[in-house]
């Protein structure tokens, strides 16, 4: 069961485009995640997603969105696809020099669900890279919380009213609980900051063994804002400190035991919390109380970052 | 050579055979022989294979299409449980017509928890898009190890292929076996060619979804191919038997059912005590005949009318219950009969269950009910006292005699 890609040809875009005639959302962050991962690993790479907005956007038969080879996977099993591509590929003699196997999968289908699989693949250090797009919740099926949708934000399944302003939880801390399996590289990353993402992806792609990368990649639909308010959230969270850009690199690359933790960009200041917030219809029901903890929470986790130097 | 082996070391040898690029495996009792001795093979250099320490059985079956989308020949196994974990992942594998082989260990599921053998684990998941073979004996094992690749893999069938070993019954019994040398089984199985893989020159996307416009060709392909997969399954048991001189009967095996009266259908290792006990009845002067079914999927609905057309009486033995219906075997079986227009009763007998063993006795017995008439239960469970009390226990507080 396989198909070239259905929209190539005529009237496709840039040869470097790799991901295009997809059906996502207006102002999509995932997409661009992916449309500017894909760019850097070039036509090579081969792409693994889980069920999740960008294999329900990109693979409508007969419309096939990737320029480069691709396969859905069961939800759960972003990772394990991933290791038996590259298992396959090296076994035969077959893989690329310039091949990376690379996975995007969802908030959902990583920290949830998918989490297993991805600390199966870490555990052997399989040589795959895999970036989780981060729209903090599961978006494809309407909206519904992930352990990556953040203190406050009203989904679904977390609808704010007399009891609560909406999710009780706050994100997973991922990047520390991949770090922690002492992975070669992990990073995180926002598509408000684009040239440093694709950095990291291309610093990825020059590193054997397993990869993460976690991008921030707002969704306008789930969150409650414009769709020309993509990037500007996706730069002010991370100026406002709920979200960081930072790397680690494990033993293997860092050569230091227990690896080492770099933030790669340091808000002189951190925002104004508040001012993100607001402009996001998830966030509405937030008291000035609520806001203070969101705050606190954040000063608190900017005292882990800052240790990481 | 003559080797004396376990049914899950047997089916190790036909798999080395193969020579599978890509081997995932995640243990279970009473499959974990297969992918221990797996594990030494790659060690030793013996199989030239990536050897993948999957963490769940999930990950096995989905790491193992990772590496078929790919061109690879891949191989994992499993039993009871983890294949129900696996189920999700069986249709992925099915529908995007990957032809991966799986060895499962029939095994109990719970609750209750029990390791040891019945069929209701592979039973249970027969619509999910797979080939289902099972084994009499550890020779049929290792020989269903390399045939399964030349099915599943002929671009025909492209249908993923699951082998079942009852367990411990065979997956742990040791028994001589005749193991190829290499090759013969190069000879017989040449390396997997399919188009139905990456591309580096012209990519490709695998495994997307469809829209009920296009849905329905894909399912009705699938069922197309599942039933063509028969006629390659004779094929390739033809030219098995050229290469190693061992000749499978196809879909099912018939023993002495031609003028047969009373006719026990069943599959796995107690086909070995039906035929027995067959000979020892036509010794008496009862023209009584088995049904061994070898392929669950694609089901042997000519077969099966063929060989039980002059049958008086059929009963059904398999180690399967369908809750609140009859074993899934009876319900085939019937089916069948129906199909061809054939008035035989048709009797269920469940037995065997989580390892329970199945006696002489009670085939014995079977084989009388179905000499007595048509008047009795369409189900008999083997072994049960009507009398005992449930052990599921009390289902209230009063019941149980607990003051709240």
């Amino acid at each position: 069961m396989s198909s070239q890609n259905g929209t190539a040809g005529k009237g496709a875009p840039a040869q470097s485009e790799l991901f295009f005639g997809h059906k996502a959302c207006a102002g999509c962050g995932g997409s661009l995640a992916v449309r500017a991962a894909l760019n850097e690993l070039g036509p090579h790479a081969v792409c693994a997603l889980p069920a999740g907005c960008m294999s329900a956007v990109g693979f409508n038969f007969p419309q096939l969105c990737f320029a480069n080879n691709a396969i859905i996977t069961p939800f759960a099993a972003t990772a394990a696809v991933l290791s038996g591509i590259e298992a396959g590929l090296r076994a035969q003699g077959v893989k690329p020099d310039d091949c990376t196997v690379v996975g995007f999968a969802g908030d959902g289908g990583t920290a949830d669900i998918g989490l297993q699989a991805l600390s199966g693949a870490i555990d052997r250090n399989d040589d795959v890279l895999y970036i989780c797009y981060d729209n903090e919740a599961y978006m494809n099926t309407g909206i519904q919380k992930s352990s990556l949708t953040p203190f406050g934000a009203k989904t679904t399944t977390t609808p704010a009213g007399a009891h609560a302003p909406g999710c009780l939880t706050s994100k997973k801390p991922l990047f520390e609980i991949v770090a922690a399996h002492g992975i070669p590289y992990a990073a995180t990353a926002s598509v408000g900051y684009l040239p440093d993402f694709v950095r990291k992806v291309r610093k990825a792609a020059g590193i054997r063994g397993t990869k993460y990368i976690h991008v921030m990649a707002p969704c306008p639909t789930g969150w409650g804002c414009d769709v020309d308010e993509t990037v500007e959230l996706a730069r002010d969270v991370v100026d406002c400190g709920l979200w960081y850009l930072a790397e680690y690199e494990g033993p293997a690359v860092s050569g230091e035991p227990g690896g080492r933790f770099k933030v790669s960009r340091k808000p002189r200041q951190l925002g104004r919390v508040r001012d993100y917030l607001r402009r996001q219809k998830r966030f509405s029901a937030l008291s000035d109380d609520d806001i203070a903890a969101v705050e606190a929470a954040r000063d608190a986790k900017w005292q882990q970052i800052e240790a990481w130097g | 050579m003559r080797r004396f082996l376990s049914g899950d070391e047997a089916f190790a040898e036909g798999v080395r055979l193969a020579r599978p690029h890509v081997v995932s495996a995640y243990p279970i009792t009473p499959q974990t022989v297969v992918v221990e001795r797996l594990s030494e093979m790659v060690e030793d250099g013996s199989l030239a294979a990536e050897y993948v320490h999957v963490e769940s059985e999930h990950s096995a079956l989905a790491c193992a299409l990772g590496a078929a989308a790919t061109g690879a020949r891949t191989f994992t196994a499993t039993s009871s449980q983890g294949l129900l974990y696996m189920a999700e992942v069986l249709t992925y594998a099915a529908g995007g017509r990957f032809p991966i082989v799986m060895m499962n260990a029939n095994r109990s599921t719970a609750l209750p928890w029990n390791i040891y053998g019945d069929q209701r684990d592979s039973l249970a998941l027969l619509d999910h898009g797979w080939i289902q073979a099972y084994a009499q004996d550890n020779q049929e094992a290792l020989d269903l190890a390399l045939m399964a690749y030349a099915i599943a893999e002929d671009s025909r069938v492209m249908t993923p292929f699951m082998a079942s070993l009852d367990g411990f019954a065979l997956t742990h019994t040791y028994e001589a076996v005749d193991v190829p040398e290499p090759p013969e089984a190069d000879a017989f199985l040449p390396p997997y060619r399919t188009a139905n893989r990456f591309d580096f020159e012209n990519p490709v996307n695998m495994g997307y979804s469809a829209g009920p416009e296009y849905n329905r060709y894909f399912k009705y392909w699938a069922h197309r191919d599942m039933q063509a997969a028969a006629q390659v399954i004779g094929e390739v048991e033809d030219r098995f038997a050229s290469v190693f001189g061992r000749r499978y009967p196809g879909l099912l095996e018939a023993y002495r059912t031609d003028d047969a009266e009373f006719v026990v259908v069943t599959l796995g290792s107690v086909a070995g005590l039906v035929r027995h006990e067959v000979d020892r009845l036509r010794e008496a002067g009862v023209r009584a005949g088995m049904v061994r079914l070898r392929y669950l999927r694609p089901f042997p609905y000519e077969g099966l009318a063929q060989a039980l057309a002059g049958a008086k009486a059929v009963a059904v033995l398999e180690k399967d219950v369908s809750f609140g219906a009859e074993g899934t075997v009876h319900t085939n079986v019937a089916s069948a009969l129906h199909r061809a227009g054939l008035a035989v009763p048709v009797r269920g007998f469940v037995g065997g269950l989580g390892g329970d063993d199945i006696t002489a006795e009670q085939v014995r017995g079977i084989f009388a009910r179905l000499q007595e008439g048509p008047e009795g239960p369409a189900v008999t469970f083997l072994g049960i006292d009507e009398a005992a009390p449930s052990p599921r226990g009390p289902s209230t507080h009063e019941e149980s005699g607990v003051r709240q």
